[in-house]
């Protein structure tokens, strides 16, 4: 076994990408990815990992392993396509970590595209409804959205707060993404227009609910032989874990805790040797503030209940205890379905290099990347540590 | 089509049937296969008596292909006096008679109609108790 390393990061823009295909978007990304290292010859790309969760539905294609290692230029080179919902990026991760941790190769690309504006919102719902238990859940009209708005009623009626408690989230968000040039939402929203939206799945609101779009992003990861060839700060990788859940939500002993998000933190930060103490500035599944919360307490940064008031005394910002979305998370960066777990990290490498400018964590060498496939039926963690050398 | 997938379901989808476990006595809906390490008789039938409470609701806007017709519409997790949670939609309600602990039972109603070619899909949702 070796250790693993993220030597290349790169990302379109997240949009609505009407002139472009997911082909094309790819293309974009691995070329940003590769541009970041110039010295590393592509012929050593050993595998090639596609995270997309929305393929054969909004984007008409399947077996995009090979489709997309085509279209990018790696023809030939043993590709696989990994789909997991909206974890389907933390889990390519993995798998790339695993096998070039196996020494099976020294490089491997992990790829997350999605393309979902050639469909109507209609469309768009019911694909991501499939992440759903079909008989159980997704039979009734039941959506993702509606899902978590229905752990978010019950979340207000257990711990006695107003639907606005979660408006910091969402503000957050917003706030960073308005200092991000590849961000959906590039504008600052307030918790006053929190009150004021409208409801989408009551006691959800149109300010509390992402927009998924098009994009791709790009990770090169390779071994340590590799990455020390390569000059200035490494960002390795130190630890990657899948934890997973009933997928119906209502057969769960107990709905508010996301035990697959839980579990894949603890085993991610365990094979990385390190505690929750030591994060300090992560990316979450935020597509609504309810997500975020629930997570950071089902991972134990904070007691049950907790978490939106630490939110408001700014805990979440780039200044606090517990960083989030610095990018703009789900809600304003945009929410990219399966490839969103490859932004996060793209988002986290600029972290630990010290290169994200105005919402740069001071400091930041440890950082933890979580996606979740449905209401955290499906969690990918990944724990990442800056190293000087 | 996929006549045959809805069929399967009937029994769940028309009697709330779920399942008992013949030794504990633990509830569970909707019908599971049989778990690893378990015998294939370790489950039994039971049909719920469909009475229940809301356990949380959100009535929603933003709707999937196929279901824009019935938008926007109410659905719960109902807490079934089993003990089962289950997932489905309220119907014969308005969003504001709706609340947490409210009592509820269930009806039979039309779940999707899946077009020309396709089946209406009959099952369970749940209403106010009508006292």
């Amino acid at each position: 076994m070796t250790n693993v390393y993220i030597i290349g990061a790169g990302a379109t823009p997240v949009a609505e990408h009407y002139g472009r295909s997911l082909a094309d978007l790819a293309s974009e990304a691995v070329r940003a990815a590769f541009a970041q290292v110039p010295g590393l010859n592509a012929k050593r790309v050993g595998a090639v990992y596609v995270a997309n969760a929305l393929g054969e539905v909004m984007a008409s294609q399947s077996q995009l392993g090979a489709y997309l290692a085509t279209a990018v230029g790696l023809a030939g080179v043993p590709a696989l396509r990994i789909e997991a919902a909206g974890a389907s990026g933390g889990a390519a991760l993995h798998q790339a970590a695993q096998t070039v941790a196996s020494g099976s190769c020294d490089v491997a690309v992990v790829l997350g595209a999605e393309k979902v504006t050639d469909r109507l919102d209609g469309a768009l719902e019911a694909a991501l409804a499939l992440a759903t238990d079909a008989e159980a859940e997704g039979i009734h009209g039941i959506t993702l959205t509606a899902q978590w708005a229905l752990l978010m009623r019950r979340y207000l009626f257990e711990h006695g707060y107003a639907p606005e408690v979660f408006a910091p989230f969402p503000v957050n968000a917003h706030a960073n993404a308005a200092k991000n040039p590849q961000a959906l939402y590039r504008f600052g929203i307030s918790a006053d227009k929190y009150r004021k939206a409208g409801q989408i799945a009551s006691p959800l609101n149109m300010l509390d609910c992402s927009s998924v779009a098009d994009g791709a992003a790009a990770l090169i990861i390779a071994s340590e032989r590799i990455a020390r060839e390569l000059s200035g700060p490494l960002v390795r990788l130190a630890g990657t874990a899948i934890g997973s859940d009933i997928t119906a939500l209502a057969a769960r002993p107990d709905p508010l805790d996301l035990a697959a998000s839980r579990a894949s933190a603890h085993v991610a930060l365990g094979r990385a040797h390190l505690g929750i103490g030591d994060v300090q500035v992560l990316e979450l599944s935020d597509p609504h503030g309810i997500t975020a919360a629930l997570a950071l307490e089902s991972i134990g940064f904070y007691e049950r209940g907790a978490a939106p008031r630490h939110a408001a005394d700014g805990a979440i910002a780039p200044s606090g205890r517990t960083p989030l979305a610095t990018a703009g998370g789900y809600k304003a960066r945009g929410d990219i379905a399966g490839a969103s777990g490859v932004y996060q990290v793209v988002e986290l490498v600029r972290q630990l290099k010290g290169v994200a400018g105005p919402t740069q964590v001071p400091g930041a060498r440890v950082a933890l990347a979580q996606c979740l496939g449905g209401v955290g039926v499906t969690a990918a963690t990944s724990v990442l540590v800056s190293e000087d050398l | 089509m996929e006549i045959a997938r809805h069929w399967r379901g009937r029994a769940a989808r028309y009697r709330l049937e779920g399942q008992r476990n013949r030794t504990s006595g633990a509830v569970r809906f909707p019908p599971q296969p049989t778990a690893l390490g378990e015998d294939t008789d370790a489950w039994e039938p039971v049909a719920l008596s469909g009475r229940g409470e809301i356990y949380s609701f959100s009535v929603l806007r933003q709707v999937p292909d196929g279901y824009e017709g019935m938008a926007p519409y109410p659905v719960a997790m109902v807490r079934l006096v089993e003990g089962p949670l289950v997932t489905a939609q309220l119907t014969d309600c308005a969003e504001g008679d709706l609340s947490i602990g409210l009592p509820v039972e269930m009806v039979t109603r039309k779940l999707v109609d899946t077009g020309e070619d396709g089946v209406l899909v009959y099952g369970y949702k749940f209403r106010p108790v009508v006292s």
